[in-house]
């Protein structure tokens, strides 16, 4: 099945895989310098399902996200200028320096946007498939959060909805393990398998190897075919592990929490060179190609720290706008006032 | 425009009807929304009428809920959500805060959030600790939101309809004890606009300001007080956030005594913000220290004994202005006879809900 994946798609997955890795890896390089004075949630080593979501997903689905939101606004196809300048707190980021890390958007490519509390951006990405289903335009809602996300009781309350109502949504679960520093054996019962208990709900249940990307572009592709074709939504668990620390630029093995065996382990699936090696031997790309792809997101990650540099601070007065619409939004019909 | 009397309730029920009738994008749901009973009447045949893609019952999750209805108003639609009791919103807190006050602020006014979460309060028949608090101070508190508490059955139509068509989000309470209060109401697409103030009574002598049922007790209170040749401005908030200050700073400022009402708790009240921006920007002309009346800082009992004088009423009021102007205005005059029921509006309100 995997196989079917065609070089040009094979090699877009690729890209913006390398978007994220580079991007991250450039983050934590240059946080020290503390001009991205905001919390980060890096995703190194959690490239594969944004990824695979960005190129299985139409540009007008909409995604949401959460706190660790950089690889999936990325791997929809944000813009990097504006996710760098936004850590910045510069005029030029995404939400002109309100939101910072946890709130990232980019509607142009259908990352409506992350949030920054646990779980609260899956009703919202039902709430669209909901107006998606009344409104006849047949985009398909995206909330993507990680295995703690599953402990909220909004999201059983969203998947109940949605398998109610058989939204046009996906359930995408980043299964990495760790709450913080809290492993999931200390948050769920032993033996509990996370999509097990939701296809319990009633909703179609996919589970794959996060580290494998052409597996996980096709069961996206397949759930996205699901969820569009009126069959009702999809939960997806793939397993997967952040490589650095919860929050911040560092590795943490040192703190005792998980194992150097087990990071290990891990980085040694890790699933950009896994995808590198796949690409090479289809013969989708020779290692002149490959090298040339990395330069090509290497010089795009540079241009967005030189963007992000060269934007202006938004004047302090910028703080006090926008809090409410003037305008109203709905039709009159004579209407009248008193 | 014709105006026929017509029920607070009624008017709800006609504010949704004329709004799903204008724009197909506003959608209707709640707990009860299509029961037989149908919210107290608020949404009575609205499913027959537009459909139940439009209007329908929900699970009972209210945080998802708030949280589906701000995903379906940033993807275009209009959504008016029902809870019965505000306290049961309270498991909605997270939509409500997190998502739906502060995303048109952090998206920099990109994205905008038009939703209205209708919610109830009352008092009496023993609805108790949990089943009859007031939280609009909590709500006025949360910057992004809209906070509107009509008093008048011309309002709640009025002022619901101007929600429904506001782009940002609103939290609109209701009274139950007005629900069964009729007055004249305009038809068709009438809107009372947001942020403005209703002087309902003019006066020289005391400023009443007062929201919800508290307005109620303010008019009651007036009409005693103007007997006695006191005469009120009597202020109808209508509006919590944001607040009209012009009109009643203005009033305090003609007047020079105010008493603010609340049909909540005293500490962290309106009513009591109310107070500090009289003093801090009315300072001159107050002829005495500014007052407030609302609950005792403790939860509301049930049982009927314990309720009798919990809530302030006009009696309380007259009391209070007493005080405020130094002689006696025959207060007891309003007081609730012994014999009465304290804890029912009329005859019409049995409970058991």
């Amino acid at each position: 099945m995997t196989s079917d994946v065609a070089p040009q798609t094979a090699i877009d997955l690729l890209r913006r895989m390398e978007r994220i890795r580079l991007l991250e890896e450039a983050i934590a390089e240059r946080y020290p310098e503390e001009k991205m004075r905001c919390p980060t949630h890096l995703s190194t080593g959690q490239e594969t399902v944004p990824s695979a979501i960005g190129v299985a997903l139409r540009r007008d689905d909409q995604v949401f996200s959460t706190h660790r939101s950089h690889a999936h606004y990325v791997g929809k196809g944000g813009d990097l200028g504006a996710l760098v300048a936004e850590l910045y707190g510069k005029a030029g980021g995404c939400c002109g320096g309100r939101g910072g890390s946890m709130h990232l958007s980019d509607r142009s490519v259908g990352f409506v946007a992350s949030t920054a509390i646990v779980a609260n951006s899956i009703p919202l990405a039902v709430g669209a498939a909901l107006a998606n289903r009344l409104l006849g335009n047949g985009r398909v809602g995206c909330a993507l959060f990680g295995d703690a996300a599953v402990e909220e009781g909004v999201f059983s309350e969203s998947v109940n909805f949605a398998a109610l109502r058989a939204l046009p949504v996906l359930f995408v679960c980043e299964n990495n393990q760790y709450s913080v520093f809290t492993h999931l054996r200390d948050r769920q019962p032993a033996g509990r398998r996370i999509h097990e208990m939701v296809a319990a709900m009633g909703v179609r249940t996919v589970v794959g190897d996060g580290n494998d990307a052409l597996a996980v572009l096709a069961a996206v592709e397949d759930a996205a075919a699901h969820a569009r074709n009126r069959k009702g939504p999809v939960f997806l668990e793939f397993a997967t592990y952040r490589w650095r620390e919860h929050c911040g630029p560092f590795y943490d093995n040192d703190l005792g929490y998980r194992t150097a065996g087990e990071f290990e382990a891990w980085r040694a699936r890790d699933p950009v060179a896994r995808l590198e090696g796949e690409l090479v031997s289809r013969g989708d790309l020779d290692a002149a190609g490959l090298r040339s792809l990395q330069e090509s997101v290497r010089a795009e990650v540079a241009a967005a720290f030189d963007v992000a540099e060269a934007s202006p601070f938004p004047p302090a007065a910028d703080a006090y706008r926008e809090l409410f619409v003037a305008q109203d939004g709905m039709p009159s019909q004579g209407s009248h006032t008193e | 425009m014709t105006a026929r009397s017509i029920t607070y309730a009624a008017a709800i029920h006609e504010a949704i009807q004329t709004a799903m009738t204008l724009d197909e994008r506003v959608i209707c749901y709640g707990l009860g929304v299509p029961d037989p009973k149908g919210v107290f009447g608020t949404t009575l045949g609205l499913q027959e009428q537009f459909g139940a893609e439009r209007v329908f019952d929900m699970p009972t999750s209210e945080n998802a809920m708030t949280g589906v209805a701000v995903g379906a108003a940033l993807a275009g639609l209009r959504p008016v959500v029902t809870h019965q009791r505000v306290d049961f919103f309270l498991l909605a807190m997270d939509q409500l805060v997190n998502s739906a006050a502060k995303w048109r602020y952090i998206f920099r006014g990109e994205m905008a959030v038009p939703l209205t979460i209708r919610l109830v309060i009352g008092r009496g028949w023993g609805q108790g600790p949990t089943h009859s608090q007031s939280l609009q101070a909590w709500f006025a508190h949360v910057p992004g939101l809209k906070v509107v508490m009509p008093s008048l059955a011309a309002d709640a139509k009025g002022l619901l309809l101007a929600s429904i068509a506001d782009n940002n989000p609103v939290v609109f309470l209701e009274h139950r004890w007005l629900h069964n209060q009729a007055g004249a109401v305009p038809e068709g697409d009438y809107r009372v606009p947001l942020g403005k103030a209703a002087v309902l009574r003019e006066g020289a002598d005391v400023t009443l300001v007062g929201m919800s049922f508290m307005t109620m007790e303010a008019l009651r209170a007036a009409e005693h007080l103007a007997g006695r040749g006191v005469t009120c401005d009597v202020v109808d908030l209508r509006t919590i956030a944001p607040l009209d200050w012009d009109t009643v700073l203005g009033s305090v400022s003609k007047t020079g005594r105010l008493l603010a009402l609340d049909t909540s708790w005293i500490t962290g009240s309106v009513a009591g913000e109310i107070v500090a921006r009289a003093a801090t920007e009315c300072w001159e002309a107050l002829k005495c220290a500014p007052q407030r009346l609302g609950l005792p800082d403790f939860p509301v009992p049930a049982g009927y004994s314990l309720t009798r004088g919990f809530y302030p009423t006009a009696c309380d009021v007259v009391r209070k202005v007493e005080q405020m102007l130094g002689r006696e205005l025959g207060a007891e005059a309003l007081a609730i006879p012994a014999d009465e029921h304290h804890d029912v509006p009329g005859e019409w309100f049995k409970g058991p809900f």
